[in-house]
């Protein structure tokens, strides 16, 4: 596989979202506007590249009944570290996606390509990996958010076009799932072609 | 391909592994404490400079005083030896959680102005709470003496966000739970 394909397989045929529908919590949840949905994805990208890189040189080294354990405390210490630096950094996107963040451990998307991916693969190929999926992720869960954002609120990237409000039900859980069902519909019908 | 798994390798690779990994960990704590420390000051600062008059020293340290066994955080402004506003930071159930709020309150039980610190309320409906001027601006100069911190549902003076009337009960709540912190903190001084 060229590395090139290994990029774009993240962004259509393997899309995590529409396609391995895998990390639906933070995608219902954190798409409430475009922009939240944006951060969410690059917060998730920048653990996936570096668990990816990091279980890719030490997988062969770890004993096989143990690689989940060995795994997840390698993507726990990086959404840790990820944590960390926010809060010190960028307060305010912390506070907004706040809990979502110590999520990113059990977002399967993350455990999955270590699994799939990185333990079999070299270093560069798994980074590629985590490269193509983290914006594959990224961009399903800002078009998810677009969506919501415009419907529910009247405004794009927090820039307002409709006065009032909009339909308030696609800002809440209901309108995350309308919204998710229909993108997955017309994804895959685009996407088949 | 992985290596065979036995009790001795196995234990090895959790123990190394949790071993790198809590240094890691406890370097990246070490570099950001200080600058995460200093963003929850400067957001603290922030919100104090809202709800208190401008003028006076603020003591950043917070004291506590306690009201029917619930204890609140607060700040005093002082002007020259006197108190003149004391910020209260008090918490209620709100309709998608606990609702935080930062409350000026100057002698007498009147109302400086508030702030939201933190709130896990439905976006678009209660969250307005954070955002809508004209609901946060009716509690600037709000005498308690002669007004009711309650919603206009319930009998008192405060207009309800349109379709958030659970937020606004909490909002309401909240000052009202301050209005009575500051209360015992001046009868203490007496």
């Amino acid at each position: 596989m060229s590395k090139f394909s290994i990029i774009t397989r993240g962004l259509v045929k393997e899309n995590p979202t529409f396609v391995l529908v895998l990390g639906m919590c933070p995608t219902l949840a954190t798409t409430t506007s475009a922009m939240n949905g944006l951060e969410m994805g690059l917060a998730t990208m920048f653990v996936l590249i570096l668990s990816n890189i990091v279980i890719s040189l030490i997988a062969p080294m770890v004993p096989d009944k143990v690689h989940i354990p060995v795994y997840i405390v390698v993507i726990a210490t990086f959404v840790t570290v990820l944590q960390l630096l926010m809060q010190a950094y960028v307060p305010q996107v912390y506070a907004t996606l706040g809990l979502f963040i110590p999520l990113i451990v059990v977002n399967c998307i993350v455990l999955g390509r270590a699994e799939a991916f990185a333990g079999k693969n070299g270093a560069l190929d798994s980074a590629l990996d985590g490269i193509g999926i983290g914006i594959g992720f990224t961009l399903s869960l800002t078009v998810i958010g677009m969506v919501r954002e415009i419907l529910g609120s009247g405004s794009l990237f927090g820039w307002k076009f409709l006065a009032g409000d909009g339909i308030l039900a696609f800002v809440m859980a209901p309108g995350a799932f309308l919204v998710l069902g229909y993108l997955l519909v017309l994804f895959n019908k685009l996407a088949k072609k | 391909m992985a290596a065979k798994s036995t009790l001795i390798n196995m234990a090895a690779c959790l123990t190394g592994v949790c071993l790198v990994c809590s240094a890691i960990l406890g370097g990246t704590y070490a570099v950001t404490k200080a600058p995460i420390e200093e963003a929850s000051r400067k957001a603290l600062l922030e919100a104090l400079s809202v709800v208190l008059p401008a003028e006076g020293e603020v003591n950043p340290e917070a004291q506590t005083v306690e009201v029917d066994g619930k204890s609140y955080e607060y700040y005093v402004q002082m002007r020259d030896t006197a108190a003149v506003c004391w910020a209260v930071k008090s918490t209620v159930g709100g309709f998608g959680g606990p609702l935080t709020l930062l409350v000026g309150v100057e002698p007498g039980g009147v109302v400086h102005a508030t702030r939201v610190l933190s709130h896990s309320e439905t976006p678009g409906l209660g969250a307005k709470c954070e955002t809508d001027a004209k609901f946060i601006d009716q509690f600037k100069g709000f005498d308690t003496s002669s007004r009711t911190l309650k919603v206009r549902k319930d009998g008192g003076d405060v207009d309800a966000i349109t379709a958030s009337t659970i937020t606004s009960r909490a909002y309401a709540e909240a000052v009202a739970c301050a209005v009575q912190a500051v209360a015992k903190i001046q009868e203490e001084q007496q």
